[in-house]
């Protein structure tokens, strides 16, 4: 599996990115700097998290209109795999490849914790390594990461079984409490209609050995590898 | 030309931080406040002479990067 991972001005997650894809496809990930426009043949591209731009105007509405995310938008629109992280799902919200934005967290604090995560549909590119329904812990570090769409969008998204993973309770419920920033239905992570783009906010890239307190992101990288290879 | 753009979130969009904004007021005595939003002012000083064509401009600029539609709304007025 050939991957890239973008860089902008004041990524921070960039590193972590690469260290997982290079650990578990073996091979070093090409490292995109914003302002180039040319991203070698790949079968995923990844933005990660950050502050890019400083969250500047709005979180990765700079990131967004950099040169090199119109080639990311080229390799989605054909049909190429694009995984966004925390700031990497905020910027594709703002480029349209995902429905939605990514607001400022209910409690207007930053969030910074292990949290519940269900499986809420393992048929897709990001997912399959895990059982349905299947309640992981991954951590969150954000702001922004209240995620909002309109009823029409949200009704879409679930109708459509759109919903990649949401937070809830040690005994997989849906609850308020589980709820860390005021995401409307509890909304962790988005797929695209073809579902070769996800967005989430939690980092799975930061649980992948032992050493980090648990493997429970192993699952979301192996899922990658059985999609593409 | 000089265009004044006010971004305001869409109603039914909750904001956070106008709801914070609001029980500081209250805190600080304002008790008669029953609703803030809170939202961005920003100043271009474009080249454009032509006010149809600067209003034309900065709208295309609200679409593409000052406003995120999903969310927000935006007003414009030319100076």
């Amino acid at each position: 599996m050939k991957t890239a991972v973008i860089v902008f001005p004041a990524s921070n997650c960039d590193r972590d990115m690469i260290v997982a894809l290079e650990k578990i496809t073996g091979h070093q990930p090409h490292i995109i700097w914003h302002q180039d426009d040319y991203i070698p043949a790949v079968d995923l591209i990844a933005l990660p998290g950050g502050f890019s731009f400083g969250d500047y105007l709005r979180c990765g509405a700079m990131a967004a209109r950099s040169p090199v995310t119109r080639k990311v938008i080229e390799h989605a629109d054909r049909g190429g795999n694009v995984i966004g992280i925390c700031n990497g799902f905020q910027v594709l919200t703002e480029t349209g490849l995902l429905p939605g934005a990514l607001m400022r967290n209910e409690s207007l604090k930053f969030v910074c914790k292990d949290v519940r995560l269900k499986v809420e549909n393992n048929d897709t590119p990001f997912t399959n390594a895990y059982e349905p329904g299947e309640v992981i812990t991954v951590p969150v570090a954000h702001h922004d990461g209240n995620y909002f769409a309109d009823d029409d969008t949200l009704y879409a998204l679930e109708e459509e079984g759109r919903i990649a993973f949401r937070y809830v309770n040690d005994d997989g419920d849906t609850t308020l409490a589980a709820n860390p920033n005021g995401s409307r239905n509890n909304i962790a992570g988005i797929i695209s209609r073809r579902k070769n783009i996800l967005g989430m906010m939690p980092h799975p890239e930061r649980l992948i050995e032992n050493a980090h307190g648990g493997t429970d992101g192993l699952g979301f990288f192996k899922s990658m590898i059985n999609a593409i290879n | 030309m000089k265009a004044r753009v006010h971004i305001t979130l869409k109603n039914g969009v909750l904001d956070p931080q106008g709801k914070a904004i609001k029980h500081a007021l209250f805190a600080l005595g304002f008790d008669g406040v029953n609703d803030v939003r809170q939202g961005k002012y920003i100043e271009l000083d474009l080249a454009e002479s032509d006010p149809d064509n600067t209003q034309a401009v900065v709208e295309e600029m609200c679409k593409k990067l000052l406003s995120n539609t999903v969310i927000e709304n935006y007003a414009i007025e030319i100076v």
